[in-house]
């Protein structure tokens, strides 16, 4: 995030894109809420009538996949209403001039055609937040997962820019990480193109800094992502080690993620629990969880803060790094000495600009927010407030495009994916905490009450969706949240593992994969035979 | 403590002390060292007024005034503990003792569960002087796993109430009835699962009396030992909550919101306050895992899984090369588990083959 989560109660107009906030950030929405209290405006695009739809003031109900079209016209009436800040694009941005003649043409009867949303709210939530004095972005990954979603942020970011609502209380352009620690895994370095603290590894300074720390050369070139990696597995990669993470329920298109990690030659998984991905793996080795581990995470608003452990770990568990250093250890290499979580932590600060100033006793009340440069800085609640990083702030001429798969008549209706509020992500916690179940035991699949009459569903009943990709069956539920024409599930159940459909491609820039738009069928099915008569592998057949 | 001779001034129990324009006479006694006693109030949510524990005697007032809900005023002469308010305060403790089922309720119902013990037991209120009707009706008919609603431990002070309001956002509890017959209830008087309360829980840990107690924490009653808080941040979402995890030996038996966390001052949601047991959940990994030759997984120890895992990476360096090992790290693991992953893969094989799991 930009600005800090605090800054969530003080702007005039809010403008959430893509996020379920309410679901996926409870706490966060809070504070959205307590601003809504005091007065202010809320903007809501989403295709689904979410909670945060509910309490807004304009709500558009947006294709999936429009949001460069809705965002393009927005920009287009700020700019023909005169809502831009002037001064703070002659001395802060740079390409303004083109960007108001590229949006010219883009009129909200234009977006209309594509996002499918009134002319007329288009309209209105322009000019709510072009005329707000403290405009606030939120997004989530129902901006990102999608082939446009760099495109969709630097629209975002385009928005902002025009109307100057960045670096000062109450603005900016949140992102809202969804992971206790994803921010500090990039923060880490774990990134193909970045050293810790976001240091290209293209830069020769950093190379020469990273070459001295680590005592050997490391590759002038950018790596690949992952997703590159288990598109080449067998055929380039043959040896992974993955910490943490559930590849092959998460990432999209099951079948050809299952067939990657198999056809690997050497597959080692770190985690808590025997993920579907340990079970395909070589070695599995057992972490410490949360609560069993000392360490250092950093939330969405930069914070950098101390998890503590309270309890000992089960059997002969290890933390993660530990692991790692004894795997390093073996493999015959050096400057692998950790003897605790605060000495790995130390290292990483006196390698991140970020971090300089910080270290393990310094972190101890949460009070810092990423950069701290410096032992007497204060850190960074704010960024841009002075200035921006990299010089001027640049708008981007973007252009709509469609989602690399469309709605046919074969495949006539949009899935989209998320969370739900009581179970988190493949359930591997939430569905072994007691209790939760009770709140959410099962996946269904919401369906606009019109879509259930017309594919001949029945709101109760079972229905098979597929598409080339694969096919499972969901029981269907009736609900005017979904809008007519698109369907939505969550991925936190074994029996509805949607990602065997998802996977219609990859955002060129950062390869994020496209979860939030996939064309399906839908058809009335019977329900499942009773537990025990299969193989538990219902659904799950391929097309 | 006294002023530095700049800005508005009260006189507290003889004493001149500076106030911020806008302080509440609770607020500004509170910050000086003074303990006035309250039920209804958290300092989150707007002042209230509704236990009238706080009363305080302010010159020149013919009644005792809440200190919760007046402000100060620049020259206001205000005593907090004189033998009046004292002897009301008793009086009222006396009542609310009266009307609850039981006044010593288990620490582990709720952050806030032992205040009114403690105020009771302050004022010697154990008397029953005023013995007689109960208020309040439990419900011991709904059946959600987690938020125990024993309201014949209630006083109404309404602070579940308002915290849902103003905290929240979701207005799910309301009140029914009036007076002696105030009910706490959510709509349709039905059950929390089919209202639109969220689980967040914080009605729980604001509840003074132990009428809302954490079911979860309470199931671990018998687990003896003292209880310890360990300060955290919560693992699920980006948002970066912090909580006191609650532990009794080498068992965590509950979570407790920080009040002080920096990024949500004492707010949680569901999985915060509700899912912390899947960490001594029975399914857990506690030993290495090898792949034997029939294909299947056994349980190894360290040295022969280590080297197992070193073997692999050494083997299909010197059959493919360097470029063909990939390390992923987690999202959900600490610094020192991607900080570690990434340098496992740079500064052992020279390559930036890593990644985390952001982009899916």
């Amino acid at each position: 995030m930009s600005n800090p989560l605090a800054d969530m109660e003080k702007p005039d107009v809010i403008f959430c894109i893509g996020t379920n906030m309410t679901e996926c950030h409870p706490v966060a929405a809070t504070r959205l809420k307590r601003a809504l209290a005091r007065g202010a405006k809320m903007i809501v695009a989403d295709p689904r009538k979410i909670g945060l739809a509910e309490i807004a003031d304009i709500h558009l109900p947006i294709r999936v996949g429009s949001d460069v079209s809705l965002l393009l016209a927005m920009a287009h009436v700020i700019a023909r209403e005169g809502l831009v800040n002037q001064a703070f694009i002659d001395e802060r941005t740079a390409h303004g001039e083109d960007f108001m003649k590229h949006v010219e043409s883009y009129t909200p009867e234009w977006a209309s055609g594509i996002c499918e949303c009134d002319p007329e709210d288009i309209e209105q939530a322009a000019l709510l937040y072009g005329g707000a004095d403290r405009g606030a972005i939120y997004y989530t990954v129902g901006v990102t997962e999608h082939i446009c979603g760099v495109d969709n942020v630097q629209s975002l970011c385009n928005l902002a820019l025009m109307t100057g609502n960045l670096g000062r209380e109450g603005t900016g352009v949140n992102p809202m990480r969804g992971q206790n620690n994803i921010q500090g895994a990039g923060d880490a370095g774990a990134l193909p193109n970045n050293y810790p603290g976001f240091q290209a590894v293209t830069d020769p300074a950093h190379q020469e800094k990273f070459r001295r720390a680590y005592g050997r050369k490391v590759d002038l070139e950018t790596g690949m992502t992952k997703v590159t990696a288990l598109d080449l597995c067998g055929d380039g990669i043959h040896a992974m080690i993955i910490d943490g993470e559930n590849t092959l329920v998460t990432d999209p298109d099951r079948h050809h993620c299952e067939h990657a990690l198999k056809s690997l030659d050497c597959l080692v998984v770190i985690d808590i629990f025997m993920t579907e991905t340990a079970k395909v793996a070589d070695v599995v080795f057992p972490a410490t969880a949360w609560a069993e581990t000392d360490g250092v995470c950093t939330n969405t608003e930069r914070r950098v803060q101390r998890l503590r452990a309270a309890v000992p770990p089960p059997g002969e568990a290890k933390p993660d790094w530990w692991i790692l250093t004894q795997l390093a250890r073996r493999m015959g290499w050096q400057g692998f000495d950790f003897g605790s979580a605060r000495e790995v932590f130390n290292e990483l600060c006196a390698l991140s600009p970020l971090y300089n100033g910080l270290d393990w006793d310094r972190i101890d009340l949460g009070e810092y927010q990423w950069p701290v440069p410096t032992r007497d800085h204060p850190g960074t609640p704010r960024l841009h407030e002075e200035r921006f990083e990299n010089g001027r702030g640049i708008f981007k001429m973007l252009e709509y495009r469609d989602p690399e798969e469309t709605v046919s008549d074969e495949f006539p209706m949009w899935l989209t994916t998320g969370r739900r509020l009581p179970q988190y992500h493949t359930r591997t916690q939430t569905g072994r905490s007691s209790g939760i179940d009770y709140l959410l035991a099962e996946e269904t699949l919401e369906v606009h009450p019109d879509d259930i009459a017309r594919l001949g569903l029945e709101d109760g009943g079972w229905a098979e969706m597929s598409n080339p990709r694969g096919c499972l069956h969901v029981k269907v539920r009736a609900t005017a949240k979904s809008p007519r024409g698109t369907v939505f599930a969550s991925f936190a159940f074994e029996d509805v593992p949607v990602n065997v459909l998802t996977g219609g491609g990859y955002d060129p820039v950062t390869q994020t994969a496209a979860l939030k738009a996939c064309p399906v069928a839908l058809k009335p099915v019977g329900p499942p035979p009773a537990l025990g008569q299969t193989g538990g592998d219902i659904g799950l057949g391929r097309l | 403590m006294s002023t530095n001779g700049t800005g508005p001034t009260i006189v507290l129990d003889g004493e001149k002390v500076a106030f911020t324009p806008g302080e509440t006479v609770y607020e500004a006694a509170t910050r000086h060292g003074k303990d006035i006693p309250t039920l209804c109030y958290d300092p989150r949510l707007e002042p209230f007024g509704g236990c009238r524990l706080c009363v305080v005697e302010v010159e020149g007032a013919r009644a005792p005034v809440a200190s919760c809900t007046a402000r100060c005023q620049a020259g206001m002469e205000v005593r907090t503990r004189s033998a009046r308010v004292e002897v009301h305060r008793r009086t009222l403790m006396e009542m609310l003792a009266s009307e609850n089922r039981e006044v010593d309720v288990d620490e582990l119902t709720s952050l806030a569960s032992q205040e009114m013990t403690e105020l009771v037991d302050r004022y010697e209120a154990r008397t029953g002087r005023f013995q007689g009707r109960k208020s309040g009706a439990s419900r011991p008919d709904d059946p959600n796993p987690f938020i125990m609603r024993d309201y014949d431990n209630c006083i109404s002070c309404y602070r579940c109430v308002r915290v849902c309001a103003e905290q929240e956002g979701d207005y799910a509890i309301s009140v029914k009835g009036r007076g002696f017959d105030t009910q706490i209830t959510v709509e349709f008087d039905g059950h929390l699962k089919e209202s639109a309360c969220t689980f967040c829980g914080q009605c729980v840990h604001t509840c003074p009396t132990g009428a809302l107690g954490d079911l979860k924490a309470l199931a671990h009653r018998e687990v003896p030992g003292d209880t310890k808080k360990t300060r955290t941040v919560c693992p699920y979402c980006g948002v970066g909550c912090s909580v006191d995890l609650l532990t009794r030996g080498n068992q965590l038996i509950g979570v407790h919101p920080a009040m002080d966390g920096p990024a949500n001052l004492g707010a949680l949601c569901v999985k915060g306050q509700f899912a912390f047991d899947f960490v001594q959940h029975p399914d857990r990994l506690a030993h290495p895992l090898v792949r034997g030759e029939d294909g299947e997984l056994h349980e190894a120890g360290w040295d022969e899984a280590l080297d197992r895992a070193a073997e692999g990476f050494l083997r299909v360096r010197e059959r493919y090369g360097r470029h063909a090992v990939y390390g992923v790290a987690s999202g959900r693991a600490p610094h020192e588990a991607a900080y570690t992953m990434q340098k496992f893969i740079r500064g052992g094989f020279g390559t930036n083959h890593i990644d985390n799991c952001s982009r899916a």
